[in-house]
């Protein structure tokens, strides 16, 4: 870890004023020689899964046995997730910035002697222009991250996320400084309430309207107020937060801890998911890291302000991101919602004033503190500023996390920077706002990505997931997942959502298996629309979105699934068959080999047969082979 | 799963309060694998609460288990992307190959299979994960090799 | 005192109050299944639902849980209630189709049949969860709770034992809405032949 070793010679004491800070950074960076050769290895949870751990440690064994005649020993540094998922493991040399991609530990060796002894490029792993083929050295040269504005994810990728002094050298805990010495609470009230900056997680209300209406609730009831962080992502498909929380876990806390002081808070807790422990490290790393510098805790740079802070892993409760279940799962309860007639900045945890913020809005908050109301309000579009991070998953060439300003479109998102679907063509629809959201199909593929115009669609932001599906998607599978996914998660208090969920996946089960009608399509919508108006929490009310929008958007397919009995896209089991097309079938046998009821029959070297029959349709002949030979009808 | 520890110290780790009883929870399922009735009932002494209380939380949050897990742990991935990208067919090939249903343990013990609702790895779908290890986009075939390391390795 | 309207009748309610009481308190029927005055509302029956009226804005609160709040435009009778009421009436006569209530309750409101298949005919809980609030407000032994979640929630003692902790007052099966709790109660305080026995 390049800055990591610095931590012994910088003498971690107290900071005492926000001099001591500039002196701190300042000494940071003078130990930081920028022509430093650098090797950063990306190890967020995609690159973990694909194999970063083992490229780092033939790094560090390489460069132990290689002599180089550079001006400083280089160092290998481990960051958080650099957003280009589907390429990883990702490695970057600096300082060209030389940029690689599934860089694997055989690799290694060659690019130890060719970019870091003599800063030649590798040009194997390169990326590629999708067009051109030609290759790319840099990030910046690569559309998928030079079409983004990267601010929330600006450090994420670049600083080692356990290293709080790698925070403070790009300007870490100088928002911090200088709302304390330089502002008062209200002004930095004032300052977010100017930047328009909405909730980042789900319904978008404005961050600064929630702030003030409980500095107000605490003033009027003379209660203390906590500040929250909603980390308990549970979309399914996305994973914006977990990235933030890993990769830049310092921006949180520090957005947090401007909060707190804004709105007078001295406690505050961090709801964290349990399925993402490597957050969960690394922000209990920077708390301990922060306390130990004075930024958190008692007398935070000898201000007087003083403010704490826990973590609070989640326990496996998708219900646990609605506000009022994640304060009952705080408090120590079953995570059940409460009816919410009042609002929790009045009555919160333990009924109290207090403010739940979704991890990416606590971390924009240093930012907009830093460089103000007006630079922040000047990105995105009017009532929609700022940026948000998308994690774009599915059917889509560059799988990642993106980060474009309120208002980009769909196909910028989709088809410029996620290089559109494998094996091109129309994207059939994408999924926004997980369970929640809805489908929004190709037509509207120049809709601007906002809160208002996504809710418009009938779908909704969320906290950003986007799911891109091509036409091997079934919508009506797709509705019976999300469906299938709310009814697993739902706590079950009240009826619509206990009972309704349940029901209107069967109705959907029937449509899968070419059963139903119109009229089951009618009392579906009806149905749908009784949770959407009965249940008592958002998990609820908006769980019919999906079904919802598929069938406004793409009721020809229902209709193809009840009247024809058909799958157009060849998902739902009972309305398909395999076969296999004897010309390009070449007879080797693998699938027949994976077959688990030994369905497929033929001579070696001879076209297969499918016994239909006797096949149960699970997929794995097609998933198997390698000449596109069977086919779904 | 290691048995050394043992309940007290878990327990006084925390302080005897409502909101300590997720934390505590969490360390008996992590130490133990599960949360027996005799466990249960110490943190409820120790917090002050029925066990009813502990109980209700225990069998509604999905990460706490009542009965010991298998040797052998295998989680799917059945979030957006892992589904749309082959998932289930990967838990219906584990079903038959184990003999078992997904939220189950096998009779002899052996393997727990479950699925997950978004591991965060979606670049790599679908994923599964046996004894905390990732498997990236994951194919009937490779997984019964996966299988086969396991038994190779006993 | 608060001033709003409903069903276009001005009421009046002490602060405090929720809808739900101040039509009660005007004799305007509201339909309830887990609301009890010796216990706190939870709002999860969502039979109780009302409108609530501003021009073109509308919106559906559980008036249980509602708080009265001055100028309210409250109906208690509208479109949307009545497809609510029917789909939780439909539901319910297919998960609790032993529970005569429940049908009497439904023909009431002109829900006489149901499109869902009957998944269990003994079935008469509701889950409704008043036994278990009379049991921890009332009484304050917790000898029963609710478990799980969602569509495997069920309502009893921990692991399904007889829990000692019961002290065999029958207040939940006097607070249960369709009779449930009288055929459960032995799994919960256990038989009474043996807890003679061993007493002997």
């Amino acid at each position: 870890m390049g800055i990591a070793n610095l931590a012994e010679k910088i003498d971690a004491k107290r900071l005492e004023s926000s001099d001591d800070l500039v002196q701190l950074r300042r000494e940071i960076q003078m130990r930081q020689d920028p022509n430093q050769v650098q090797i950063v290895v990306c190890h967020g949870t995609g690159c973990l899964v694909s194999g970063s751990p083992a490229v780092t440690r033939a790094f560090k064994k390489v460069l132990g046995e290689t002599d180089i005649e550079a001006k400083v020993m280089p160092g290998v540094k481990t960051t958080g997730c650099q957003g280009f998922c589907s390429r990883g493991p990702l490695v970057t040399i600096m300082p060209q910035g030389i940029f690689y991609e599934r860089v694997s530990p055989k690799d290694v060796e060659d690019i130890v002697e060719q970019t870091v002894k003599n800063g030649k490029p590798v040009e194997r792993l390169l990326y590629k222009d999708v067009n051109t083929g030609e290759p790319l050295q840099t990030m910046d040269e690569i559309p998928f991250y030079n079409l983004q504005t990267r601010n929330v994810l600006k450090n994420i990728g670049t600083i080692d996320p356990t290293d709080i002094y790698d925070y403070i050298a790009v300007g870490g805990y100088q928002a911090l400084a200088k709302a304390l010495t330089t502002m008062t609470p209200e002004q930095v009230l004032e300052e977010v309430e100017k930047s328009g900056i909405r909730g980042r997680g789900g319904a978008g209300f404005p961050a600064g309207r929630k702030w003030r209406g409980a500095v107000q609730a605490k003033e009027r009831k003379n209660q203390p107020l906590y500040v929250v962080v909603n980390g308990d992502e549970g979309d399914p498909g996305a994973f914006m937060d977990g990235s933030v929380m890993e990769g830049d876990p310092h921006a949180v806390l520090e957005g947090l801890i401007l909060g707190a002081y804004a709105m007078g808070s001295e406690k505050g807790y961090m709801y964290v998911r349990a399925e993402y422990p490597l957050a969960i490290q690394h922000l209990e790393m920077a708390m301990a890291a922060a306390r130990e510098l004075g930024l958190l805790g008692d007398n935070i740079l000898n201000t007087g302000f003083c403010f704490d802070a826990q973590i609070n892993r989640g326990a496996g409760a998708f219900v646990c991101g609605e506000s009022t279940a994640l304060f009952t799962s705080i408090e120590g309860k079953a995570g059940e919602p409460r009816p919410k007639y009042v609002r929790s900045v009045e009555e919160g945890l333990w009924g109290c004033p207090t403010v739940l913020n979704n991890v990416e809005t606590w971390a924009n908050i240093p930012k907009i503190i830093d460089k103000g109301a007006e630079w922040y309000a000047s990105i995105g579009s009017p009532n929609n500023t700022g940026t948000k991070v998308f994690s774009l998953v599915g059917k889509v060439n560059n799988v990642g996390l993106v980060e474009v300003p309120l208002g980009t479109s769909l196909s910028t998102i989709i088809e410029d920077i996620g290089g559109g679907i494998p094996g091109g063509g129309e994207f059939k629809a994408v999924q926004t706002g997980g369970p929640s959201g809805g489908c929004i199909p190709y037509k509207h593929k120049d809709a601007p990505v906002d809160y208002d115009s996504l809710t418009k669609l009938g779908s909704m932001m969320g906290s950003g997931g986007m799911i891109v599906m091509d036409k091997r998607d079934c919508v009506v599978d797709v509705a019976r997942y999300f469906l299938k996914f709310l009814e697993e998660e739902s706590c079950g208090k009240c009826n619509p959502c206990r009972l309704g969920l349940t029901r209107m996946r069967e109705i959907l089960d029937d449509f899968s298996k070419g059963c139903g009608s119109e009229q089951d399509i009618e009392d579906l919508m009806s149905l749908a629309t009784s949770i959407q108006d009965g249940a008592l929490c958002a998990l609820g009310t908006s769980a019919p979105n999906p079904v919802l929008t598929t069938l406004h958007f793409f009721k020809d397919e229902y209709l193809a699934h009840i009247k024809d009995q058909k799958c157009p896209a060849g998902v739902c089991k009972d309305l398909i068959t395999y076969s296999i097309d004897p010309d390009a079938c070449t007879g080797c046998g693998a699938c027949a080999k994976q077959c688990p009821n030994n369905a497929i029959t033929g001579e070696k070297k001879e076209p297969h047969t499918i016994d239909t029959d006797a096949c149960i349709r699970c997929g794995i002949c097609e998933e198997t082979c390698k000449f596109n030979a069977v086919l779904v009808s | 799963m290691q048995q050394t520890v043992d309940i007290e110290s878990i327990i006084d780790h925390y302080p005897g309060v409502q909101e300590s009883m997720v934390f505590i929870l969490q360390d008996i399922q992590e130490a133990f694998g599960y949360i027996s009735l005799e466990n249960m009932q110490a943190a409820c002494d120790h917090v002050g609460v029925p066990l009813t209380h502990a109980y209700s939380m225990a069998t509604f949050y999905k990460s706490f288990r009542l009965e010991p897990v298998g040797e052998h742990e295998i989680h799917v991935c059945l979030g957006t992307a892992c589904h749309l990208k082959g998932g289930p067919r990967i838990v219906d090939e584990l079903e038959r190959r184990l003999n078992v249903h997904a939220g189950a343990t096998t009779e002899d013990m052996r393997y727990t299979l479950e699925t997950v609702n978004c591991l965060g790895a979606c670049a790599l779908a679908p994923v599964v994960v046996v004894d905390k290890e990732y498997v990236p986009k994951v194919t009937a075939k490779k997984i019964q090799k996966t299988l086969k390391t396991i038994t190779d390795n006993e | 005192m608060l001033k709003f309207r409903i069903n276009d009748i001005d009421v009046e309610a002490e602060p405090g109050w929720t809808v739900l009481e101040t039509a009660r308190e005007y004799g305007i029927e509201i339909p309830t299944l887990c609301f009890h005055e010796a216990v706190q509302a939870s709002g999860a029956c969502r039979l109780c639902m009302v409108e609530l009226r501003e021009g073109d804005w509308t919106k559906l609160v559980a008036s249980c849980v509602y708080p009265a709040k001055d100028g309210l435009n409250v109906y208690t009778e509208s479109e949307r209630i009545t497809n609510v009421r029917r789909w939780i009436f439909e539901m319910l006569l297919s998960e609790c189709p032993a529970s005569q209530e429940i049908r009497d309750m439904a023909a009431k409101y002109g829900v006489t049949s149901t499109r869902f298949a009957i998944k269990d005919p003994e079935q008469d809980c509701i889950m409704c969860g008043l036994c278990t609030r009379v049991c921890a407000e009332v009484v304050g032994v917790h000898a029963i709770a609710t478990q799980s979640r969602g569509v495997y929630k069920r309502i009893g003692s921990p692991f399904m034992k007889p829990n000692e902790a019961c002290v065999a007052c029958g207040s939940c099966v006097s607070v249960c809405p369709t009779g449930a709790m009288a055929r459960r109660i032995d799994l919960v305080r256990g038989k009474m032949e043996e807890n003679q026995t061993n007493a002997a």
